[in-house]
Protein backbone atom coordinates (compact mmCIF):
# COMPACT_ATOMS: atom_id res chain seq x y z
CA UNK A 1 0.00 0.00 0.00
CA UNK A 2 1.17 3.54 -0.73
CA UNK A 3 0.51 7.23 0.44
CA UNK A 4 -1.50 8.20 -2.72
CA UNK A 5 -4.17 5.30 -1.28
CA UNK A 6 -4.05 5.50 2.03
CA UNK A 7 -4.81 8.90 1.78
CA UNK A 8 -7.61 8.38 -0.68
CA UNK A 9 -9.08 5.85 1.80
CA UNK A 10 -8.69 7.97 5.14
CA UNK A 11 -10.41 11.31 2.85
CA UNK A 12 -12.76 9.01 1.97
CA UNK A 13 -13.97 7.76 5.36
CA UNK A 14 -13.80 10.91 6.99
CA UNK A 15 -16.06 12.07 3.90
CA UNK A 16 -18.30 9.61 4.80
CA UNK A 17 -18.32 10.43 8.62
CA UNK A 18 -19.16 14.17 8.16
CA UNK A 19 -22.28 13.02 5.42
CA UNK A 20 -23.16 10.37 8.59
CA UNK A 21 -23.23 13.46 10.70
CA UNK A 22 -25.21 16.02 8.76
CA UNK A 23 -27.22 13.39 8.49
CA UNK A 24 -28.16 13.36 11.96
CA UNK A 25 -28.38 16.93 12.09
CA UNK A 26 -31.47 16.77 9.53
CA UNK A 27 -32.55 14.00 11.70
CA UNK A 28 -32.26 16.43 14.73
CA UNK A 29 -34.23 18.92 12.92
CA UNK A 30 -37.36 17.03 12.21
CA UNK A 31 -37.92 15.58 15.47
CA UNK A 32 -37.22 18.28 18.21
CA UNK A 33 -39.58 20.07 19.19
CA UNK A 34 -39.23 24.07 19.21
CA UNK A 35 -37.16 26.24 17.36
CA UNK A 36 -33.64 26.25 20.42
CA UNK A 37 -33.54 22.92 20.31
CA UNK A 38 -33.70 22.27 16.82
CA UNK A 39 -31.08 25.06 16.73
CA UNK A 40 -28.79 22.69 18.65
CA UNK A 41 -28.94 19.85 15.94
CA UNK A 42 -28.50 22.83 12.94
CA UNK A 43 -25.63 24.65 13.76
CA UNK A 44 -23.15 21.68 15.82
CA UNK A 45 -23.15 18.22 13.93
CA UNK A 46 -23.41 20.48 10.72
CA UNK A 47 -20.34 22.68 11.41
CA UNK A 48 -18.25 19.53 12.55
CA UNK A 49 -19.61 17.75 9.53
CA UNK A 50 -18.90 19.93 7.04
CA UNK A 51 -15.13 20.04 8.47
CA UNK A 52 -15.06 16.55 8.11
CA UNK A 53 -16.11 16.81 4.18
CA UNK A 54 -13.64 19.52 3.85
CA UNK A 55 -10.54 17.57 5.34
CA UNK A 56 -11.75 14.28 3.27
CA UNK A 57 -11.96 16.56 0.17
CA UNK A 58 -8.24 18.27 1.39
CA UNK A 59 -6.97 14.33 1.59
CA UNK A 60 -8.14 13.47 -1.47
CA UNK A 61 -7.42 17.04 -3.72
CA UNK A 62 -3.49 16.92 -2.41
CA UNK A 63 -2.87 20.98 -4.06
CA UNK A 64 -1.74 23.73 -1.67
CA UNK A 65 -4.74 25.73 -4.10
CA UNK A 66 -7.24 23.66 -2.76
CA UNK A 67 -6.38 23.32 0.82
CA UNK A 68 -6.21 27.66 1.13
CA UNK A 69 -9.69 27.47 -0.12
CA UNK A 70 -11.08 25.01 2.01
CA UNK A 71 -9.81 26.95 5.20
CA UNK A 72 -10.65 29.71 3.67
CA UNK A 73 -14.31 27.81 3.99
CA UNK A 74 -13.70 26.52 7.00
CA UNK A 75 -13.27 30.19 8.40
CA UNK A 76 -16.28 31.28 6.80
CA UNK A 77 -18.25 28.84 8.13
CA UNK A 78 -16.42 29.67 11.72
CA UNK A 79 -17.27 32.76 11.66
CA UNK A 80 -20.82 32.63 10.40
CA UNK A 81 -22.33 29.89 11.80
CA UNK A 82 -22.90 31.55 15.47
CA UNK A 83 -23.94 34.84 14.09
CA UNK A 84 -26.65 33.14 12.21
CA UNK A 85 -27.60 31.37 15.21
CA UNK A 86 -27.30 33.97 17.22
CA UNK A 87 -29.84 36.51 15.61
CA UNK A 88 -31.99 33.68 14.68
CA UNK A 89 -32.23 32.75 18.76
CA UNK A 90 -32.50 36.32 19.74
CA UNK A 91 -35.68 37.16 17.18
CA UNK A 92 -37.14 33.80 18.60
CA UNK A 93 -37.20 35.02 22.01
CA UNK A 94 -38.27 38.22 21.41
CA UNK A 95 -41.08 37.30 19.03
CA UNK A 96 -42.32 34.82 21.96
CA UNK A 97 -43.68 32.50 19.28
CA UNK A 98 -41.45 29.31 21.39
CA UNK A 99 -42.84 27.45 23.66
CA UNK A 100 -41.29 28.98 27.12
CA UNK A 101 -42.59 25.64 29.35
CA UNK A 102 -39.61 24.05 27.69
CA UNK A 103 -37.24 25.89 28.54
CA UNK A 104 -35.43 24.54 31.78
CA UNK A 105 -33.39 27.89 32.80
CA UNK A 106 -34.76 31.35 31.42
CA UNK A 107 -31.35 33.22 32.09
CA UNK A 108 -32.30 36.16 29.45
CA UNK A 109 -36.24 36.51 31.27
CA UNK A 110 -35.78 38.05 34.15
CA UNK A 111 -33.59 41.08 32.25
CA UNK A 112 -35.34 41.34 29.76
CA UNK A 113 -38.84 41.71 31.50
CA UNK A 114 -37.65 44.58 33.12
CA UNK A 115 -36.11 46.26 30.21
CA UNK A 116 -39.62 46.16 28.79
CA UNK A 117 -40.72 48.39 31.62
CA UNK B 1 -13.75 4.01 -2.76
CA UNK B 2 -17.05 4.58 -5.17
CA UNK B 3 -19.38 2.50 -3.02
CA UNK B 4 -18.22 4.80 0.24
CA UNK B 5 -18.87 7.95 -1.89
CA UNK B 6 -21.76 6.87 -3.06
CA UNK B 7 -23.29 6.04 0.49
CA UNK B 8 -22.07 9.84 1.88
CA UNK B 9 -23.87 11.41 -1.35
CA UNK B 10 -27.00 9.82 -0.34
CA UNK B 11 -26.76 10.58 3.02
CA UNK B 12 -26.24 13.93 2.23
CA UNK B 13 -29.19 14.11 0.02
CA UNK B 14 -31.60 12.15 2.46
CA UNK B 15 -30.40 15.12 5.02
CA UNK B 16 -31.10 17.37 2.83
CA UNK B 17 -34.53 16.01 2.37
CA UNK B 18 -35.17 15.88 5.97
CA UNK B 19 -34.36 19.40 6.59
CA UNK B 20 -36.66 20.46 3.80
CA UNK B 21 -39.33 18.53 5.37
CA UNK B 22 -39.32 20.92 8.23
CA UNK B 23 -38.80 24.32 5.93
CA UNK B 24 -42.48 22.99 4.85
CA UNK B 25 -43.89 21.44 8.14
CA UNK B 26 -42.83 25.48 9.44
CA UNK B 27 -44.15 26.09 12.28
CA UNK B 28 -42.66 29.76 12.22
CA UNK B 29 -40.75 31.67 9.52
CA UNK B 30 -37.43 31.51 12.04
CA UNK B 31 -37.31 27.74 12.06
CA UNK B 32 -37.48 27.66 7.42
CA UNK B 33 -34.76 30.08 8.02
CA UNK B 34 -33.12 27.78 10.01
CA UNK B 35 -33.24 24.82 8.40
CA UNK B 36 -32.32 26.90 4.21
CA UNK B 37 -29.65 27.83 6.11
CA UNK B 38 -28.55 24.05 6.88
CA UNK B 39 -29.68 23.02 3.54
CA UNK B 40 -26.48 25.80 2.38
CA UNK B 41 -24.46 23.89 4.48
CA UNK B 42 -25.78 20.46 2.87
CA UNK B 43 -25.25 21.70 -0.45
CA UNK B 44 -21.86 22.49 0.25
CA UNK B 45 -21.05 18.67 1.63
CA UNK B 46 -23.18 17.69 -1.70
CA UNK B 47 -20.67 20.32 -4.06
CA UNK B 48 -17.07 18.60 -1.93
CA UNK B 49 -18.56 14.93 -2.55
CA UNK B 50 -18.66 15.46 -6.16
CA UNK B 51 -15.45 17.02 -6.72
CA UNK B 52 -13.79 13.70 -4.88
CA UNK B 53 -16.12 11.30 -7.04
CA UNK B 54 -15.14 13.55 -10.44
CA UNK B 55 -11.63 14.10 -9.44
CA UNK B 56 -11.82 17.81 -11.38
CA UNK B 57 -11.29 20.12 -8.58
CA UNK B 58 -12.55 23.47 -11.10
CA UNK B 59 -15.66 24.09 -8.81
CA UNK B 60 -13.71 25.01 -5.66
CA UNK B 61 -14.87 28.56 -5.32
CA UNK B 62 -18.03 27.85 -5.61
CA UNK B 63 -17.85 26.16 -2.00
CA UNK B 64 -16.05 29.75 -0.81
CA UNK B 65 -19.07 31.63 -2.25
CA UNK B 66 -21.71 29.52 -0.42
CA UNK B 67 -19.72 29.72 2.81
CA UNK B 68 -19.77 33.43 2.73
CA UNK B 69 -22.96 34.24 1.57
CA UNK B 70 -24.59 31.32 3.09
CA UNK B 71 -25.73 33.19 6.59
CA UNK B 72 -26.98 36.23 4.86
CA UNK B 73 -30.44 34.40 4.18
CA UNK B 74 -31.33 33.58 7.79
CA UNK B 75 -29.84 36.79 9.45
CA UNK B 76 -32.03 39.40 7.06
CA UNK B 77 -35.18 37.12 8.07
CA UNK B 78 -34.22 37.26 11.86
CA UNK B 79 -33.70 40.85 11.69
CA UNK B 80 -36.65 41.89 10.15
CA UNK B 81 -38.68 39.59 12.18
CA UNK B 82 -39.13 41.10 15.54
CA UNK B 83 -42.67 40.89 16.47
CA UNK B 84 -44.65 38.55 17.31
CA UNK B 85 -47.27 39.00 14.22
CA UNK B 86 -44.87 38.87 11.50
CA UNK B 87 -43.91 35.57 12.60
CA UNK B 88 -46.98 33.03 12.07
Amino acid sequence: MNWTALFDIAGAISLLLGALLAFIGAVGLVRLPDLFARMHSATKPQTLGLLLILLGLALTVRTWGAVATLLIVIGAQGLTAPVAAHMLGRAGYRSGTTEEDLLHIDELGEAYRRMQR
Amino acid sequence: MSIILGIAMGLLLAAAGLALTRVALGPTNLDRALCLDVVIVIITGILATQIVRSEDASSLPILVVFSLTGFVGSVSVARFMGRKEDSE
